[in-house]
């Protein structure tokens, strides 16, 4: 099952916040985190792959990006 | 100040020029005045604390001049339509109480109604215009020696995603309020100190690179010896850092060579934005170890020597 998180707007920690969040829930096997500055991108990928998930693809979207993220 | 015009004058010491930590300009040929403000939001939620720490936040960069602070002013920004007068209260009793231990004299201040809390200090003191201490002037040679532990605004972070221990708040507000005196009261007893800033928003890196940029010497920083909160570790390799940190990283790397035996989350960690954090001192070899001991000696427990200022690479800082 695959979900949207849109952290953007928030700033460090929120965004790593609420993906980890996620990603503890065990509900998800993937996500797409939606997030509009470049730290936050940095950051909530180190959060996927801090927790055994891999970094699917990371694309530019509006002015910001969206992280997809998958559990191995 | 970028883009305006650099301002010089005879009796100016330390101007805009090198972001030095304070302004000095000469009154006489044995008497300068420092000059320095600072104020920021709330980084603790005890305001009592907070106060303390933004004092000895706005005091420290008199002390990483070489000088002796003597009188500051409040300067306040206060919600006072939503927030309680205690608040602010309590937030200025914590100030003075770290004025008190400073002995520096409380002597006016001024208030406005904002949105955001802020409280900080405008902060005059003296210092013998041939014993400044600027973040310019490191040898080839010198010593680094750092006195207080890193990672402050990491903990600031972790506190933020409530996910902070008790214990690791409770260490890093006591490193955030202690003053930099004793620190400072210890340094001037050398006449080897070549300089010297306190390390702050930028991170240890950000600052040592202001000491080293575009000059004939460059920097060795043995990561091992650098003091920090190791606890911040599990965090930084989970994201949960400043924003200021990846903007510090960002704009510094280009300066900084890392080894690989250095883990990435460390190099995050000399990143990591300070509130109040130590002084950052290049002083002769020969007397960095008899400084640093003698700052042991009096409860400055984690000041440690850092790595040393080198002839080769020049402008740049090897992290091994």
């Amino acid at each position: 099952m695959s979900k949207i998180i849109d952290a953007r707007g928030f700033s460090c920690p929120q965004p790593v916040l609420m993906t980890l969040d996620e990603i503890r829930s065990g509900e998800v096997t993937e996500l797409e985190v939606l997030v509009d500055t470049d730290t936050s991108k940095e950051n909530v990928s180190r959060a996927a792959v801090s927790q055994g998930w891999t970094i699917i693809k990371v694309r530019e979207e509006g002015d910001g990006y969206a992280v997809v993220i998958k559990k191995d | 100040m970028c883009g305006l015009p650099l301002i010089s004058h005879p009796n100016l010491i330390a101007g805009i020029e090198h972001c030095d930590d304070a302004g000095v300009y000469k009154l006489r040929d044995d008497l300068a005045i420092i000059l320095t403000l600072d104020f920021f939001t709330p980084i603790v939620d005890d305001p009592y604390t907070f106060g303390q720490v933004a004092v000895a936040n706005s005091l420290s960069d008199v002390y990483a001049m070489g000088g002796e602070p003597l009188t500051a002013m409040n300067i306040i920004c206060f919600p006072i339509r939503t927030m309680d007068i205690s608040i602010l209260h309590e937030i200025l009793r914590g100030g003075l109480d770290k004025m008190k231990e400073a002995n520096v004299l409380l002597v006016g201040g001024h208030s406005v109604e904002d949105n955001e809390l802020k409280y900080g200090l405008s902060v005059t003191g003296t210092v013998h215009p041939d014993h400044v201490y600027l973040n310019r002037g490191a040898e080839a040679g010198d010593a680094l020696v750092l006195t207080k532990p890193l990672g402050t605004g990491i903990i600031n972070t972790i506190l933020k995603a409530d996910m902070a221990s008790a214990e690791m708040v409770n260490k890093s507000v006591r490193c955030m309020a202690e003053l930099n005196k004793k620190a400072a009261d210890v340094m001037r007893q050398f006449s080897s100190i070549h300089a010297c800033t306190d390390v702050t928003g930028f991170g240890l890196l950000g600052h040592a690179s202001e000491m080293i940029e575009g000059s004939d010497v460059g920097m060795v920083v043995d990561a091992s010896k650098v003091p920090i909160f190791s606890e911040v570790q599990p965090f930084v390799e989970m994201g949960i850092i400043p924003g200021g940190l990846n903007r510090n990283r960002n704009f510094r790397m280009p300066m900084v060579e890392v080894d690989n035996s250095c883990p990435p989350w460390l190099v995050d960690v000399f990143f990591d934005p300070q509130t109040s954090g130590g002084l950052l001192i290049a002083l002769s070899a020969d007397d960095a170890d008899r400084m640093v001991r003698q700052m042991n000696d009096i409860g400055i427990v984690d000041a440690s020597v850092i790595g040393e200022v080198v002839s080769e690479p020049k402008g740049k800082i090897i992290v091994m």
